[in-house]
């Protein structure tokens, strides 16, 4: 028989591996997110009190989701004892359930994806829908939300309280959408993972560490979603992060400086990343119902094979843009496409191209508009031009790392 | 002639006026046959503001914001869920060029 220590490791294991996974099950069991996660507690703790004397099940997690079910309708029927109305809600929301289709491996998986939809709902507001999806999904304490994204803590709680009502008040069901509306709500999902991708990975000074956790909890959020609804775009946005994230260790100087793409040292991209990555746009691209996401990673596979700036394929990148600008145009893909049109037939016509760009109107009080400018007419010489572009870059940049690269692109011009 | 009288609250206010009392109110004018339907609304954070353009759905969390568009008719639905209730509402035909706000009706707790 096992002792108190092993089953405490044992049960740690378990809540690291199982818990939201059980979580998910006890909230279709019981139809309430708050009730679900005393529920989970409760059984955590009853497996803490029951294992070191009746030995660990042979089915750990349906054990603890039958444990958490049971707690929680003792607990309804205490307080029913007080409120007699809440009884007859309690029971209506415990008589939708089927007790048979309880701890089945095929719903067990379901309830993931339904904890995700509904978590990552459109009808709760986008700020919300990332705080509740770290939460509920990935784990997180409030507190790691909070310290992840600057925000106060109760600030993130208010946000979780108030979805947490909404999704009860409003009736948002416990659901994976119809084949029909999947392709809508899906986006809304893989839009949740990439702010939370993107907020670990524009970060690159001050609480750099903790931000990256961020990134690196978008990566698994991302391996879950394809495992669990292995669509091209979601395997696209994998692969996307994947490319991104390869780069990490050339992206940035011990000191916390940005390097750019150009400059990276590209010995410290990551193989492995790139690797699984270019697998999975590969796949994503076959399937001929990709998106967005997978040309994004396409065109980030393209710079990950080529051995420096100058054996880029761009070509194939321009012609990738362009497919890009069909699927989702907007400006900042016109400018991505210009830098990369200046790479193939040289910086005038990229320049061009962003001024066209500026010109209607579009992009005015976007940094990278006049930073990539400033860098095209040094290229071509025009130091005035390049100055004032920089100039204007540095007073739309926000993030310090950002401000002293332009600082010093700037003082390299006057040398 | 029918009249839709809208009721407005601030919901920042506690408010002193009982479930039981507005019960009472809409039981006299059911027996005098002067009402055809009057629900309470849940709080305004659970409101889903529902638009269509170019035939794509666009949900949004919160009560519709626009001060220029204003309150044009309505609808009493029945539906199984919020996503019901978003599909009906898409339907609507002025989705297309205004909003619809979507908003649990409350049960009077009497």
């Amino acid at each position: 028989m096992a002792t108190t220590g092993s089953i405490e490791e044992r049960l740690s294991e378990l809540y690291f591996a199982e818990s939201r996974r059980v979580l998910a099950t006890l909230i279709r069991l019981l139809g309430d997110f708050d009730a679900a996660e005393e529920a989970l507690h409760d059984a955590f703790r009853a497996a803490l009190e029951q294992w070191p004397r009746d030995g660990v099940p042979a089915s750990p997690r349906a054990w603890l989701v039958s444990a958490g079910r049971f707690k929680a309708i003792d607990a309804m029927r205490r307080r029913a004892r007080f409120d007699p109305l809440d009884e007859i809600a309690d029971e209506a929301a415990l008589g939708v359930v089927d007790p048979a289709a309880w701890t089945e491996e095929e719903s067990v998986e379901d309830d993931r994806l339904r904890l995700i939809f509904t978590c990552c709902h459109p009808a709760l507001a986008p700020d919300a829908q990332v705080a509740l999806t770290l939460r509920e999904v990935c784990g997180l304490k409030t507190e790691e939300i909070a310290r992840a994204f600057l925000t106060p803590a109760p600030t993130i709680a208010q946000r979780i309280v108030r979805a947490k009502g909404k999704i009860r008040d409003a009736r948002i069901p416990y659901q994976v959408p119809s084949p029909a509306e999947l392709p809508e709500r899906l986006e809304a999902v893989l839009r949740v993972i990439y702010l939370v991708f993107n907020e670990g990975y524009a970060a690159s000074s001050g609480t750099a560490l903790m931000r990256h956790d961020l990134s690196a909890e978008a990566i698994r959020l991302g391996r879950l979603l394809v495992e669990l609804l292995p669509q091209p775009e979601a395997r696209g946005l994998l692969a996307l992060m994947l490319l991104h994230e390869s780069r990490r260790a050339a992206r940035a100087t011990s000191t916390g400086e940005l390097v750019l793409l150009d400059d990276q040292d590209r010995s410290l991209w990551d193989r492995q990343q790139i690797a699984e990555g270019v697998r999975l746009v590969e796949r994503a691209l076959a399937s001929r119902r990709f998106g967005a996401y997978s040309i994004q990673a396409a065109i980030a596979a393209v710079h990950a094979e080529a051995s420096s700036v100058e054996a880029t394929d761009w070509v194939e990148i321009v012609g990738l843009y362009d497919v890009l600008q069909r699927l989702d145009p907007s400006p900042v893909v016109e400018l991505n496409r210009a830098v990369a049109v200046a790479m193939r037939d040289g910086p005038a016509a990229g320049v061009a191209i962003i001024d066209s760009i500026l010109g209607r109107g579009d992009l005015g009080d976007y940094r990278p508009a006049h930073a990539a400018r400033a860098e095209l007419c040094r290229q071509l010489g025009n130091t005035a031009e390049a100055r004032s572009s920089y100039t204007r870059a540095l007073s739309l940049a926000r993030q310090e790392p950002e401000r002293r690269l332009l600082e010093r692109r700037l003082a390299e011009l006057s040398k | 002639m029918k009249y839709l009288c809208l009721v407005y609250m601030d919901p920042g206010k506690p408010s002193a006026i009982a479930d039981s009392e507005c019960m009472a109110c809409g039981d006299g004018l059911r027996q005098n046959g002067q009402l055809i339907a009057a629900e309470a609304l849940q709080s305004v954070d659970t409101a889903t503001t529902v638009r269509v353009r170019n035939g794509k759905l666009s949900v949004t969390d919160g009560p519709f914001a626009e001060t220029k568009e204003k309150l044009a008719g309505f609808y009493l639905i029945d539906a199984n869920d919020l996503n019901d209730a978003i599909q009906v509402a898409a339907k609507i035909p002025p989705a297309r060029e205004g909003s619809v706000e979507v908003r649990p009706v409350r049960q009077l707790r009497v």
